[in-house]
């Protein structure tokens, strides 16, 4: 999406100490560009984890007479969880290893493990919310209860919504194979999948293992 | 004519595996050991009586830091090179703004919810 | 099938929000009636609505806030009006509920769809330019930016006609503002509206970031790119760190008022000091996201009109940062007297008060960069002599309100109103006018008419001082804001002051409006030939007005601050370089097609038609993977092309 300048660069020959390391090296390459970018739209994102996490932890005790985290967290399952989206962090980074290594085979055999990793989160996320509600403890029961939903639901959509991306962006390598623009987009993919466990270890930290431990 | 790659200066990403020295199988090996080391080590913190219990919710939150840190090293390559620094100043910038509004927020809640002359939930 | 919509929506029987829309109306189809007669529809089809060209993007940001201005001017009038006649036993025309609706409008209006839009704007047309770079990072993104403003500013002013608008203020505090208290669709229009729009923002902000880290003209070194730049830097960061929070805030008040849940609710463990809290986390920074960028354009100005470089440009760079980290640090100060403990006010306080060092810092730069300067008085530097006045006053009370003492007696009243104006009509309104006279030239090829420039200035100066200074007045015996009757009658002839200053802003804009019509009326007698009329400093200055498509054949070679400034005193002679084939990204109909659907989905989820809400959804997710799914988005300029155009200049 970017003007490609590395034509222009060519022409202009920037002498080094003009240019190192003080940001005078003319137009940085689209690789660059469209990867810094979306490192800041993932730092955005964080921000707006830290506020649902800051609505949390002001929360945590509104139970409002209703169950809390200690009555209700399972931490084995939650250890389950945790497990598989690591695993599924790992199988992505060396699914990018593999296709910055032009190899679309077993890139496509990583990309599939961290697909079913991150279903397997996903459907014991899906379990634990549903045993919740069916227990009473639904979002609509207490500001604690809506704050743990909120939270954790929001990193469940983002983890759902990386899947459909991935499925998305496979389709488009098998398409288009792997061409320049497409390994851009699975660089900026597995940015946002480690970002997402990233987040993880926050939740599981501060809301899990804490919140029982109170 | 210069070739497209050989810039002046190579300007680090992270994500970007190019140029990156810690970019290969065996980083993101010990990247998920040492990760999975501190969850399990996390689990036991917080289950049992190995560290003195007023000190859980520190040692917790040093540990969760910690493996956020393998995170950025391994996973994301967020290096030292003089190349990265507008990542790392933007990283900083975050980490900034997210501590304000979490402690921020604590601390100002905490402080109005003192003040609030609540009654008792019957 | 149709949710809560009905033809009951519609006011049939209140006659204002009828004639306004009856007048839209009329105005809208004749404007399409005249686009379609003259067969200019292919023409603003690919031109501009599919554009991704920053400075056709920079364009429309500009008229969506100056369109906008005119409906949050004239809330601001039917308040005026109100007030000065709503007083002991006469009960005004504008009822309660309507007046709600309208302070409500206004500020939002205001805030989001003429500040944002006018800085946005300015910021999209400029920066490129004077980064020496063809365009933004992502172009097709920048068009998304804009077309979900574009709805956010369509669905706020729907519920003129359609249903209603919030009657919370701008703020929308609960639990006024949850289902018990507003049951109605206002809220929801508020919400949906802002929440669409600051999407676009946010992608903005992500943008402008990355362009002017990663996309600057060889040489441009950080300390060689304009203070304009620096900046838009600012104020881009702030959004990228301040949006998050507001989009994490809206939707947890959507998610109580749509699925039930309790984080402000007054029962089940809400907290409302929560909302409060996260919306000005949000909100201090906003206000430097506007304000920062019209500093910027403020250096521009008075560097230029002052015939010298700017005053000490490290100290303004150092000046800029610290205000964006500083503003992240004083958010509470918005709420005082919500019963903070004396040391968290006291911290906040001090916080508040530092951060008038750093803008100190920047007005002595401006006032020694015009000490003995040659000054030229046009519009733009009119603007900022006035602003430099009108902005200290505002500043200072400003400092006085960060006193918490102070703070207690004056919290939500008149004064407050009249500092928060103050601030943002001498700085930030000032600014952008200023940046329009400044850099209209640039953007059209003529240059706007001068008398008619002043007269709008001299309008809008005089006319806020009447406007607004009878409100401090007010504000110090006790006149709260917000008030739709008037109880003491000694307040009337202050108030009728400020009714007189509102009239003299209106012919402030009328002279704009006449300014316009003039200019293009003449423009062939004020045509910029040079791409230099007013002897310019920087690097836009050096391209033809308008400048082509590409903005620059070759991307100059930066070896100072004030470079084109540089480039004309070692007087180059102008080479012919060998030129070479440009690729520029092809329009792209994402943008409007994204924002229609937008549009879909927040209509439809505020009137609850869920059905018509996933579609909606669904239609924008399937738009956005299918403008992905293409790689080849760019189009080719031929060498021999661009020595055409560059040969025409």
């Amino acid at each position: 999406m970017t003007i490609a300048t590395t034509l222009d660069r060519t022409l202009i020959a920037v002498p080094t100490e003009l240019a190192r390391g003080r940001g005078g090296g003319g137009p940085a390459p689209k690789r660059i560009v469209v990867a810094f970018g979306f490192w800041i739209f993932i730092l955005s994102d964080m921000i707006m984890f830290s506020a649902l996490f800051a609505a949390y932890a002001v929360m945590s005790g509104n139970t409002a007479g209703g169950p809390s985290g200690a009555e209700l967290f399972n931490l084995r399952s939650v250890f389950v969880e945790t497990m598989c989206l690591l695993l599924s962090s790992y199988t992505c980074g060396i699914g990018v290893l593999s296709a910055e290594r032009r190899q679309p085979t077993l890139f496509l055999i990583f990309a599939a493990f961290t697909f079913v990793l991150g279903a397997a989160f996903l459907f014991i996320e899906v379990a634990e919310f549903a045993g919740m509600v069916a227990k009473g403890a639904g979002p609509w029961r207490s500001g604690f209860l809506s704050a743990f939903f909120t939270l954790v639901g929001t990193h469940g959509v983002h983890v759902a919504s990386g899947l459909i991306a991935l499925v998305y962006l496979v389709a488009q390598m098998i398409a288009k194979g792997l061409r320049a623009a497409v390994l851009r987009r699975l660089l900026c993919w597995s940015l946002f999948w480690h970002a997402l466990d990233i987040v993880w270890v926050g939740v599981f930290t501060l809301v899990y293992l804490m919140g029982v431990y109170q | 004519m210069t070739d497209i790659h050989e810039h002046v200066f190579e300007d680090r990403t992270p994500g970007v595996e190019e140029h990156e020295p810690t970019a290969t199988y065996l980083s993101y090996t010990v990247g998920l050991a040492l990760a999975i080391l501190a969850t399990i080590v996390s689990w036991i913190v917080s289950q049992t009586d190995l560290l003195w219990p007023p000190g859980i919710p520190a040692g917790l939150i040093v540990l969760a830091l910690a493996q956020i840190g393998v995170h950025l090293v391994f996973f994301l390559h967020l290096g030292t090179g003089s190349d990265s620094t507008n990542n790392i100043l933007a990283l900083a910038f975050g980490v900034l703004i997210v501590f304000l509004i979490i402690a921020g927020s604590i601390w100002i809640i905490a402080n109005l919810n003192g003040n609030m002359m609540s009654m008792p939930l019957s | 099938m149709l949710g809560r919509l009905s033809w009951a929506a519609i006011p049939f029987n209140e006659p204002l929000p009828m004639i306004s829309m009856a007048v839209v109306l009329i105005v809208i189809l004749a404007v399409l009636g005249l686009i379609t007669a003259k067969g200019w529809w292919p023409y603003l089809w690919d031109e501009w609505l599919t554009s991704v060209d920053h400075k056709r993007i920079g364009v429309m940001y500009v008229v969506l806030g100056l369109v906008m201005l005119l409906r949050g001017y004239s809330d601001a009038i039917m308040m005026r009006t109100q007030q000065a006649i709503a007083v002991g036993d006469a009960q005004g025309y504008l009822p309660p509920d309507h007046y709600d609706q309208i302070f409500s409008a206004h500020g939002t209006i205001m805030i989001f769809f003429v500040a944002m839009p006018l800085v946005i704007g300015l910021m999209n047309f400029v920066v490129p330019l004077q980064l020496g770079v063809r365009d933004v990072a992502f172009p097709v993104l920048n068009s998304v930016s804009f077309w979900l403003t574009a709805t956010g500013a369509l669905l706020i002013n729907l519920s003129l006609v359609i249903g209603n608008f919030a009657r919370t203020g701008w703020m929308n505090y609960p639990p006024l503002s949850e289902l018990d208290f507003s049951p109605d669709v206002g809220v929801d229009y508020y919400l949906w509206s802002l929440q669409i729009s600051g999407i676009g923002t946010l992608l903005t902000g992500i943008n402008f970031v990355t362009t002017i880290l990663k996309l600057r003209a060889p040489g441009m070194t950080y300390f060689r790119m304009t203070v304009f730049c620096w900046t838009a830097l600012a104020s881009s960061l702030l959004i990228v760190a301040a949006f998050p929070v507001l989009t994490a805030t809206f939707m947890m008040l959507l998610l109580d008022r749509y699925v039930g849940m309790h984080f402000f609710t007054n029962d089940a463990g809400g907290n409302q000091m929560m909302y409060v809290n996260l919306f000005w986390a949000w909100g201090h920074p906003e206000v430097y996201i506007l304000i920062l960028p019209a500093f910027g354009i403020f250096s521009e100005v008075v560097a230029n009109f002052s015939g010298k470089g700017l005053f000490s440009y490290r100290s303004m760079v150092w000046a800029t940062l610290a205000i964006c980290i500083l503003s992240f640090m004083v958010w509470l100060h918005h709420f005082f007297t919500m019963g903070a403990g004396a040391n968290v006010n006291a911290f906040f306080g001090i916080m508040s008060s530092v951060i008038a060092v750093p803008t100190g810092v920047k007005v002595f730069n401006w006032l020694f960069t015009m000490f003995r300067g040659r000054i030229v008085f046009r519009t733009p530097m009119l603007f900022a002599i006035g602003f430099i006045v009108t902005f200290v006053i505002g500043g200072l009370t400003g400092v006085l309100l960060a006193v918490p003492p102070v703070d207690f007696v004056l919290h939500n009243s008149a004064f407050l109103v009249a500092h928060f104006h103050n601030v943002i009509i001498g700085g930030v309104l000032f600014g952008m006018l200023a940046g329009i006279n400044y850099w209209f030239p640039k953007a059209f090829g003529f240059t706007l008419d001068e008398r008619l420039g002043k007269a709008s200035f001299w309008c809008w100066l005089i006319g806020f001082y009447l406007a607004f200074t009878p409100l401090y007045a007010l504000g110090l015996v006790g006149m709260t804001r917000r008030l739709e009757h008037i109880p003491d009658p000694s307040w009337r002839p202050l108030l009728l002051v400020a009714e007189a200053g509102a009239i003299v802003i209106f012919c402030g804009i009328l002279c704009q409006v006449a300014q316009l019509y003039v200019s293009i009326r003449a423009r062939e007698h004020c045509r910029d030939l040079t791409g230099d009329p007013w002897t310019g400093r920087t690097l836009e200055w050096s391209t033809c007005s308008p400048p082509p498509a590409y903005n620059f054949a070759v991307l100059p070679k930066v070896e100072a601050i004030d470079a084109f400034w540089q480039m004309k005193r070692t007087a180059r002679a102008p080479m012919q370089p060998a030129y070479q084939a440009i690729e520029l990204p092809r329009n792209s109909p994402a943008g409007f097609v994204t924002a229609f659907f937008a549009t879909v989905m927040g209509f439809s989820l505020i009137w609850h038609i869920w059905w018509l809400a996933i579609l909606g959804f669904l239609a924008a997710v399937i738009v956005v993977l299918m403008a992905g799914w293409s790689i080849d988005r760019e189009e080719e300029i031929s060498a021999a092309e661009v020595a055409q155009t560059e040969r025409v200049r």
